[in-house]
């Protein structure tokens, strides 16, 4: 019997030397004597930053939506930690639990749902996440969609009531059974479709969006907790500049003609950017770096496709929040973006690139 | 009669529609929200389809090869009229949730993708075999997806709940996307055990073509997709 590579002794395919298994160091990749510098990023560690850039954030909703808000988030990363080690268990992989990965994906669901979610939508969310999210198409990076943002659109879809059900902020005492009310955003697109202008929504001023004692997913309130998150980021070159800017960028400009144009139905462009979860998903969830383009053009394109979508389906579409369905579209054009912005190689000639790229 | 048999169960397990030839997908991921669709639109295209391998196996020799393709859509589509007014007539109810997709079961590919492969080459009782044991295998792949949605999409079965009214319905479930999500984790799961048993049995086993990641567009190099043969090129090179 003769065994074709990658073919192992019982005819099986053999696994394709498992990437997920064994997180590479920067130590494995040293290949000579030199003494080389490197900047000792690997997985573990890019998600610890992200783990620590989301802090304020998220001390900002524990602190506005008190107990419930700890209890999502407690169950939402456990239940992401389990799922993600059944899910190994299941195909025989050695789980990769301590790369924080999933503790990440799990914060970052929870800080996509109300403070009063009940315990069972946070497992189905972390379910989703993990296992529809990512470990179907094999794991960490290889998931062309953000988790926590499958998880959260599959739960909106599904449970409408329960994922619209925004606890109203109290304070570190807010009761499990609090009150509830509308996002600024809701509240101004149910007044819109009324009949009536922004002005007399209702909604909350500017200092309160700034800071976050607003209704909303728990984690989404507080846009300067989440802005200085964004920062360290990119003070630690985590992420880029060119998402995030876009992705602001664009969804300012959009909101921004709507509101010189009519300002009495279209709310201002800095309630736009203060508002619902822009800051969370411009900062943490577009620039997730496996579901983004590589490049630094194509980066651009995709934070402004992001940022156009999210105002199109805020200014005219059913829902009257969309940063996590324009995310996932652009996460689905990414490979095209990949493409279309590859990067001629030196001394190629231009037009011969473009024929190529035509045929 | 053995061919018959083998041929009839054929198309229940081994070359199943649904799970394994993935033919028919439309009808496959639109009607199923819910078993009694799944199993009237199942029947509905058993009836044309054992039918229509009849007619088509009978008039395989009078049929010029030409003209095969509107001979036996001509066929398909007058049995798919009949089952449209008997539904209409006799299950109104199921009519009216199935819709657009009984007369379009004239354009299912099942049915001209049998006819074509199956009746057009082989004799009359075989091809009976054939349209029952695929029709049957189609009927069983919709309502295996038909149950699982509709228990998680409506909490329910057949009609009957299934939980009680406490349990909030996944309505993804029965929304497109939930069709999706289904069939992929079902045809995973289909592939599992194919995979198991060719172990079990000492084969080679290997994924069916279409679900590889390499036939994917997107993951291919540039230059793979590009129809520009270098052999033409280096000819006319060679030529000047």
């Amino acid at each position: 019997m003769t065994l074709e590579p990658g073919t192992g002794p019982d005819g099986v395919p053999t696994e394709p030397a498992t990437p997920v298994a064994e997180p590479i160091t920067p130590r494995d990749l040293i290949v000579s004597a030199s003494p080389h510098v490197h900047a000792g990023q690997d997985v573990p560690w890019i998600m610890r930053q992200v783990l620590l850039a989301l802090l304020p954030g998220l001390l900002a909703g524990l602190w506005f939506f008190g107990l419930g808000a700890l209890r999502v988030l407690v169950l939402a990363v456990a239940g992401c930690l389990a799922c993600e080690w059944a899910c190994a268990r299941l195909v025989k992989r050695p789980a990769t639990l301590r790369d924080y990965s999933a503790v990440v994906t799990g914060v970052l669901l929870a800080m996509n749902l109300p403070s009063g979610s009940p315990w069972w939508l946070v497992l189905i969310g972390s379910v989703v996440a993990i296992g529809l999210g990512k470990a179907v198409y094999g794991g960490l990076g290889y998931n062309p969609f953000n988790p926590a943002l499958v998880a959260r659109v599959f739960l909106l879809i599904s449970f409408p009531v329960q994922m619209t059900t925004w606890v109203v902020p109290q304070g570190p005492g807010t009761a499990l059974d609090a009150a509830t009310g509308a996002t600024p955003l809701g509240a101004i697109k149910e007044a819109v479709g009324l009949g009536r202008t922004v002005a007399e929504a209702g909604a909350p001023g500017l200092r309160d969006l700034l800071l976050g004692n607003v209704g909303g997913s728990f984690g989404e309130v507080s846009a300067l907790a989440l802005l200085l998150g964004g920062l360290w980021l990119l003070w630690r070159g985590v992420i880029r500049w060119q998402v995030p800017v876009a992705f602001m960028a664009a969804t300012a400009l959009v909101t921004g003609v709507a509101h010189l144009a009519d300002p009495a139905h279209y709310a201002s462009p800095l309630v736009h950017l203060l508002g619902g979860g822009l800051m969370l998903g411009a900062w943490f969830m577009a620039t997730d770096m496996v579901t983004s383009p590589v490049t630094r053009r194509g980066l651009l394109i995709f934070g402004a496709g992001c940022g156009l979508l999210t105002a199109v389906i805020r200014l005219w579409g059913g829902y009257p929040e969309g940063v996590s369905f324009a995310i996932l579209l652009m996460n689905a054009a990414t490979p095209l973006i990949d493409r279309w912005t590859r990067p001629r190689v030196f001394g190629e000639a231009r037009r011969l690139y473009r024929e190529a790229d035509a045929a | 009669m053995a061919g018959m048999g083998r041929t009839f169960a054929q198309g229940i397990w081994k070359e199943n529609p649904v799970f394994r030839l993935l033919l028919g997908m439309c009808p496959t991921l639109a009607v199923s929200t819910s078993v009694q669709n799944g199993l009237g639109m199942g029947l509905a295209t058993t009836f044309v389809l054992v039918c229509s391998n009849v007619m088509i196996s009978a008039l395989r020799n009078f049929i010029p090869r030409q003209v095969r393709i509107p001979g036996y859509v001509v066929v398909i589509a007058s049995f798919v009229t009949v089952v449209d007014l008997v539904m209409h007539a006799y299950f109104f109810e199921l009519h009216r949730s199935l819709g657009l997709f009984i007369p379009l079961i004239v354009v299912n590919c099942i049915i001209l993708g049998r006819a074509e492969a199956f009746a057009g080459r082989n004799g009359v009782a075989v091809s009976l075999a054939d349209g029952l044991g695929m029709g049957l295998g189609f009927t069983l792949g919709l309502s295996v997806l038909g149950s699982v949605r509709e228990v998680l999409g409506s909490g329910s079965i057949l009609g009957y709940p299934l939980f009680g009214p406490g349990y909030p319905p996944m309505l993804v479930m029965i929304l497109p996307p939930g069709a999706f999500l289904t069939l992929g984790l079902l045809l995973a799961g289909m592939n599992r055990l194919e995979e198991r048993r060719a172990i079990r049995a000492g084969e080679k086993y290997e994924p069916p073509r279409e679900m590889d990641c390499g036939s994917c567009v997107l993951c291919k190099p540039l230059a793979s997709l590009s129809p520009a043969p270098p052999a033409a090129q280096k000819s006319r090179n060679s030529s000047e």
